[in-house]
């Protein structure tokens, strides 16, 4: 039985009159444990497809059900990494992730909470930082403390929102090999959002491409069937990796790449009908009223790509 | 070291030589009792100079150094210290102010929450908030005079909680709404109630807002302290001002201008290294 899925999912932004659609008819479905990674274009709407796993928004058509029901809100079920971290500047380390744990297992005694921290913010080699504050860390350490948190809400779904998007080369490698054993030792279901092909071969056991918007689709699902722990150094050379991301990147810059423009607009039918000039001018107000009232009517146009 | 050196002569003596600057211009400018010949022979003090009766800064030491020499002497009602005066007027000052705080917090967090709130009161508060403290204290002893004794207090303390609140008001606003998302994210994630989304999150978020609010409503409440205790006559630098004027004593309306000064200068200070203190924690 799929753990989540999301079927025939639509969701457009902006007042009625310049709507822009962002996915259009998105439909997938992740069993349980499986690392699952979309990639896609910036501004595609990636963030906007996690964020209806996550409930902080609703699609307008379609649904979104994990283990059979139906997501209407945020919930600690599902784990959430943001791409700008989200970690709460007046607080340290600790308390970040004492914030979650404290709300979420408030039968807990205090020690055992304690130490669900402790656990933690060890698991991301942080327990030297465990009473910094969130400026006082670098970037990717203010990551780890962020999938810290995530994981211990302990949720069922661990969703990551371009997690190392705004990282250095360098340490962006470091932590995505960290991340993927962290997510692999867990056994949680991951659902990884990136624009770096690399980065879900890397990490992820089935890639899903995300055309280029508006109105994004999903391409055909790619299976990553590179054994783990997966070394990059040997995966450079590896023409399984090659294969796959040219396939990954060849959709992307293909039938992907090209958005299917549709242009829907307010228009507005004046009111132009003759004035029936039979009829007697009345003496006060002298003008005579057309008869239909000016309509607004909405036309939406599919362009060819 | 060298520039550490010349950080300090900087900090230090360049703000001397303005002071001494300034006090050669107020000599230069302020008038003079001039002994003068008259051609029968006797003497006769003649004033000159360009403001004729503005006292200049040696004749102002000479006239009140008995108020500055002993702060907080008390000779009668009337005549004491001027550190004693200014203390009175803190007291009240610092009971308005944390009225002014207690009213107008909450009342920014409702206007920064509630989009109807702010479209409901907003317009008013535009309007109240440049109403000067002057027309607010007549208002003031009206509303209080049937209350005895504290009457005066009271219309006091009215007249400086109204004109000092609004700083804080549209400064909290401002900070709530400016609450980054993320942060609201957080707490929808964690399903965090009203009462903890609001202490856990949006206080701590919006303190250094709040801060800055409370810093310049601290301004506004010395600034109205002395219009206040003019217009009741409740003891206080204020008051002693106006005496001294009504006796004719310039010397030391100048004496009470410089301390209001200096006291509004500390008092900011200290607001902006409580108000840096939580930028940083920021």
């Amino acid at each position: 039985m799929p753990f989540l899925v999301l079927s025939n999912v639509s969701k457009s932004f902006g007042p009625p009159e310049a709507r822009t659609e962002v996915l259009r008819d998105v439909s997938l479905t992740v069993e349980k444990g499986e690392f699952v990674a979309i990639v896609g274009y910036s501004g595609a709407g990636k963030t906007t497809l996690l964020n209806m796993v996550s409930g902080l928004l609703r699609p307008d058509s379609g649904s979104v059900t994990l283990n059979d029901l139906e997501i209407t809100g945020p919930g600690p079920d599902r784990g959430v990494v943001f791409q700008n971290y989200s970690l709460l500047p007046w607080m340290t380390v600790a308390e970040n992730i004492a914030l979650a744990v404290d709300q979420l297992f408030p039968n807990w005694s205090a020690s055992k909470r304690a130490q669900h921290v402790d656990h933690h913010i060890a698991m991301v080699n942080l327990s030297h930082a465990r009473d910094r504050r969130p400026s006082e860390l670098s970037g990717g350490m203010r990551q780890r403390v962020s999938v810290a948190r995530a994981l211990a809400m302990e949720p069922q779904i661990l969703l990551l929102d371009e997690p190392l998007g705004a990282l250095d080369a360098l340490t962006r490698a470091t932590l995505q090999d960290e991340i993927s054993r962290i997510c692999l030792e867990s056994g949680k279901t991951v659902l990884l959002i990136t624009n770096d092909p690399d980065e879900g071969i890397l990490m992820a056991d089935r890639i899903i491409p995300l055309s280029a918007g508006p109105g994004a689709i999903l391409g055909p699902a790619i299976a990553v069937d590179l054994a783990r722990p997966r070394d990059r150094k040997a995966l450079n050379h590896d023409p399984r990796f090659k294969s796959l991301r040219s396939q990954i990147v060849s959709w992307l810059l293909g039938p992907g790449g090209r958005p299917a423009v549709s242009v829907s607009r307010k228009l507005v039918l004046p009111d132009i009908e003759p004035e029936d000039l039979d009829q007697p001018r009345p003496m006060i107000g002298g003008r005579r009223a057309p008869r239909r009232r000016s309509e607004e009517r909405r036309e939406t146009v599919e362009l060819p790509s | 070291m060298n520039k550490l050196r010349r950080i300090q002569w900087d900090a230090l003596l360049m703000p001397m030589v303005g002071v001494v600057l300034s006090l050669l211009a107020w000599q230069l400018v302020s008038g003079r009792v001039v002994q003068k010949v008259q051609p029968d022979g006797t003497m006769e003090e003649v004033k000159s100079g360009l403001v004729q009766d503005l006292p200049g800064p040696i004749q102002t030491w000479e006239k009140t150094s008995k108020y500055i020499v002993e702060p907080f002497a008390k000779r009668e009602e009337l005549d004491q210290g001027i550190l004693r005066f200014t203390w009175y007027s803190l007291v009240i000052v610092a009971k308005g102010y944390a009225i002014a705080l207690l009213l107008g917090t909450p009342l920014g967090f409702l206007l920064g929450l509630s989009k109807n709130f702010s479209k409901m009161f907003d317009p008013i508060i535009q309007v109240l908030r440049p109403v000067s403290p002057l027309a607010w204290m007549p208002l003031g002893v009206v509303i209080f005079a049937n209350s005895g004794r504290s009457a005066n207090e009271l219309a006091a303390l009215f007249t400086i909680a109204v004109c000092a609140m609004w700083p804080t008001v549209l400064n909290t606003a401002v900070g709530v709404r400016a609450i980054p998302q993320d942060y609201l994210n957080i707490a929808r994630v964690l399903k965090l109630s009203r009462t903890k989304t609001l202490f856990k999150i949006m206080i701590p978020a919006t303190l250094p807002y709040m801060f800055t609010g409370y810093r310049l409503s601290l301004g506004i409440a010395w600034l109205v302290i002395v219009a206040v205790e003019m217009l009741t006559g409740r003891i206080g630098i204020g008051n002693f001002l106006w005496n001294e004027y009504n006796n004719g004593l310039y010397t030391s309306i100048v004496l009470c201008i410089l301390t209001i000064g200096l006291v509004g200068f500390l008092l900011d200070r200290a607001m902006s290294l409580l108000e840096r203190r939580f930028k940083s924690a920021i």
